[in-house]
């Protein structure tokens, strides 16, 4: 039972960051028709930015603070330098050009860092509380959790609530007539990139001092599990995103936890098969596959 | 009156095949143009080249003074010029409040835009009872409505309404007709009215246009057009 428990709050705590990271897939996806594979070395790259920043400066949330705004920045260039010009007559090509720019940023991040694990910082201890006995959650888990929560609330109100959010909604579902009422969509689609790539930088680093530390392929199987989960909610449902990023999260728990750590990774495979043979519009999409 | 807006040998098309032909128009400010003829005469693809959706391959648009091959369709509608596409134009993941406001994003005038909104509910009142539902709930009517009363929360200067009598009753159809009228008596609104309805479209317009394969084959007022029986015959059908 105490095992259980701890699988549980365990797979939650990782399940929020796959949760925000699915997030980022379907906000690209739902503004761009695109799922961007780069994601995962999108955030390893801001995550080493930042990390330089925190190591000549001594300070945890500077680094921070410059991670997450140069994921803003570097998604707006990802959407205004490459992917504005990609050919979207096949959906095969966004994927294509997307795993080329993977690519390209690990090797550029090698050449600059090198290839060895290094120590990615976190900001609160991540030893847990015992309750009754039972390790149960870190302050760092909180952190994770109310830090995932933020982004989660703040989007939705973005989206529901300001007249930014209502013109990305526009011009993502119907960009001629979005045009045709002065909504700048060229504009929404670069904001919806640079948001989409923040909200990465920050599952990154979330989700690193969890794992062995930074490295140009840190988030790859990251990337996999939350794909999956983005998956499972459907691609186009910030919901089915979140729920999905903690059911995944948990199967990952559980599995590794009772089974093995080397299972784990084909569990989410397992998972990602089943559903996409089962319900390849995700678990979401009956009756709110598009809305808001 | 002076042309609000002037259009000369505009040529325009998909691909390398024109589907405009050299097309001349001068509208009045403060008049309603009929813009009639059969299916695939090429009347959406003028409007769609007026807005900027497509770009002519030659020819001159001036309105009010602007070179509107010039103008980014982002900017239309600051200019003045609404442009409701027929059937779709309605956001229908959205709802009826939100297609609305999305009218009077652009406006400065925050107080003025919300007023606008206001009036629209004033005016549809199925839309006011309807405010929160999304657009794919709407009937053909509503939809027609919503398209409407989203270009007037900008206040347009000239409207480019393509088949607004599409799928309605009768009886929406006269009231979108009477509207027309009004808002041309009271704001000196000016329309370029699309229509296949042509006895409704001719009953308020002030002039009418005939387009027969990308070109205009007669213009006249539409009290004679609507006695011309030769032309009803061959062009229009009824």
């Amino acid at each position: 039972m105490e095992r259980f428990l701890f699988l549980t709050f365990d797979g939650l705590s990782r399940g929020a960051v796959y949760a925000a990271f699915a997030l980022a897939l379907v906000l690209i996806w739902r503004a761009a028709r695109i799922v961007n594979f780069a994601q995962g070395a999108m955030a390893v790259a801001t995550a080493y930015a930042g990390y330089s920043v925190a190591s000549a400066t001594g300070s945890y949330w500077l680094g921070f603070a410059v991670a997450i705004v140069a994921g803003l920045l570097l998604g707006a260039a990802v959407e205004r330098v490459v992917m504005r010009f990609v050919d979207h007559s096949s959906p095969l090509n966004g994927v294509v050009v997307a795993l080329g720019l993977v690519l390209v940023i690990q090797a550029v991040l090698g050449m600059l860092y090198g290839n060895e694990y290094r120590p990615a910082a976190a900001p609160f201890s991540r030893s847990a509380f015992q309750v009754g006995g039972v390790a149960l959650l870190s302050r760092f888990d909180l952190f994770v959790f109310a830090a995932v929560s933020a982004v989660v609330g703040l989007l939705g109100l973005l989206f529901t609530r300001t007249a930014v959010g209502l013109r990305m909604r526009a011009a993502a579902f119907a960009p001629d007539v979005s045009r045709l009422l002065g909504v700048p969509v060229a504009g929404m689609l670069t904001l919806g990139w640079a948001l989409a790539a923040a909200v990465g930088s920050l599952a990154g680093l979330l989700v690193l001092p969890t794992e062995l530390g930074l490295h140009p392929n840190a988030m790859d199987l990251v990337f996999v599990s939350s794909f999956t989960a983005a998956v499972v909610g459907g691609l186009d449902s910030a919901v089915g995103a979140v729920v999905g990023g903690l059911v995944v999260g948990l199967l990952l728990s559980f599995v590794s936890g009772y089974l093995g750590a080397t299972v784990a990774p084909m569990a989410v495979l397992a998972l990602l098969l089943v559903v996409l043979l089962g319900r390849p519009g995700g678990l979401f999409t009956r009756g709110r596959a598009r809305a808001a | 009156m002076s042309a609000l807006l002037r259009v000369q040998e505009l040529t325009a098309g998909y691909g390398a095949a024109p589907v405009l032909h050299g097309v001349d128009l001068t509208v009045p400010a403060g008049t309603i143009l009929a813009v009639l003829g059969a299916n695939g005469a090429g009347k959406t693809t003028l409007l769609r080249t007026l807005s900027g959706l497509l770009r002519p391959t030659h020819g001159r648009i001036r309105y009010d003074g602007t070179d509107l091959r010039a103008t980014p369709v982002e900017q239309m509608v600051r200019l003045g010029i609404a442009h409701v596409p027929e059937g779709r134009g309605v956001v229908t993941e959205l709802t009826v409040d939100e297609n609305l406001r999305l009218g009077g994003l652009w406006r400065r005038d925050r107080a003025d835009a919300r007023r606008a909104l206001t009036e629209v509910y004033d005016l549809f009142e199925p839309l006011a009872r309807r405010r929160h539902h999304p657009g794919h709930q709407l009937s053909g009517g509503e939809r027609q409505m919503l398209a409407l009363g989203r270009a007037l929360v900008g206040r347009p200067r000239l409207l480019l309404l393509d088949e607004p009598s599409l799928g309605l009753a009768p009886r929406v159809t006269a009231q979108i007709m009477a509207l027309l009228r009004t808002l041309r008596d009271t704001t000196g609104l000016t329309v370029l009215l699309v229509e296949q309805n042509v006895r409704s479209a001719l009953s308020v317009a002030d002039q009418g246009v005939v387009m027969s394969l990308g070109r205009i084959v007669a213009r006249d007022d539409a009290a004679s057009l609507r006695a011309d029986a030769d032309l009803r015959h061959v062009y229009l059908g009824f």
